[in-house]
């Protein structure tokens, strides 16, 4: 990893790592290859997926009977961690607004998202979300009506999951892959409305 | 299907009251709580025993359980809170 070679967590990391390797269970390549895995995820990912929802409605619907067949279609993967994970995609509309924490740690859809933000792995995003969604969503600059109801998705298990926003409006003239670039990483967990 | 699942969508679920000493998935927030399946997902070895090595983990369900925030925080709260459950640590609730 670049960046802070000498920090005391790089040190302590390439030490854990050296025992790893040191006991024959890794070696440099393959936590390397790892770690490019981890990496090569984007939001851009997550966006392709959106946009190619929003101008194939048969496409949504598979999407969202089977997120990870559809993934398929693009390309794209959840086999880019240690096992392959399964993905649901929640569709927002006007009724109801979806939004994604761990509670008990920090999951999150890496492959279609790329590493996680800060605020998603800080206690008080994850301690806040379950409890007070409307007031934090808020706050992110999210202000929903009141009618729209809120769900929040604890990722507990061995799922992940990807909120499908809704279009927005006056994009009739957008091409696919306008309307990717529309697509946020926060519109991706449910903190922005796109 | 390592296991047949006990509960079906739509089913009224009670998780079950416990304070394990070790890793559980079974949030604090939703222990002991009424929710509905929303869905059944598949099977997965059980978190639970993973995290303490153990050589041959229960297989379970896992389950999306659906709660109401105002059981789980009490009034004003009006949202949903959506958890994924191995089965073990559910019980059905009348």
């Amino acid at each position: 990893m670049t960046g802070h070679p000498t920090s005391e967590i790089a040190v302590r990391v390439r030490r854990l790592e050296e025992r790893l390797i040191d006991a024959g269970l890794t070696d440099d390549a393959q936590l390397d290859a790892i770690i490019g895995q981890v990496l090569s995820g984007s939001p851009a990912n997550g966006a392709r997926v959106v946009a190619r929802a929003w101008v194939d409605q048969a496409f949504r619907e598979r999407l969202l009977a089977d997120a990870n067949s559809a993934l398929d279609e693009l390309g794209l993967s959840m086999s880019t961690g240690p096992r392959p994970q399964r993905l649901t995609v929640v569709p927002n509309t006007a009724a109801r607004h979806n939004v994604l924490v761990c509670t008990l740690c920090s999951c999150y859809p890496i492959g279609l998202l790329g590493p996680s933000p800060s605020w998603y792995k800080s206690e008080a995003y994850r301690s806040r979300i379950v409890r007070e969604p409307r007031t934090v969503l808020a706050e992110f600059g999210l202000v929903l009506p009141p009618q729209t109801e809120i769900v929040v998705h604890d990722t507990s298990a061995e799922s992940r999951h990807m909120v499908l926003p809704r279009r927005p409006a006056d994009t009739a003239e957008l091409d696919e892959a306008e309307l990717a670039a529309l697509v946020t990483r926060e519109g991706l967990i449910g903190t922005a409305a796109v | 299907m390592a296991e047949a699942a006990r509960f079906a969508v739509g089913d009224r679920v009670r998780t079950r009251a416990v304070d394990p000493a070790h890793h559980t998935r079974l949030p604090r927030y939703a222990r002991g709580q009424v929710g509905d399946v929303v869905e059944v997902q598949g099977t997965w070895p059980l978190a639970d025993d993973r995290a303490r090595g153990l050589a041959e983990p229960r297989v379970e369900p896992v389950y999306t359980v659906r709660f109401h925030a105002g059981d789980l925080w009490g009034a004003p709260a009006e949202h949903w809170v959506h958890v994924e459950l191995w089965e073990s640590y559910l019980e059905a609730e009348a």
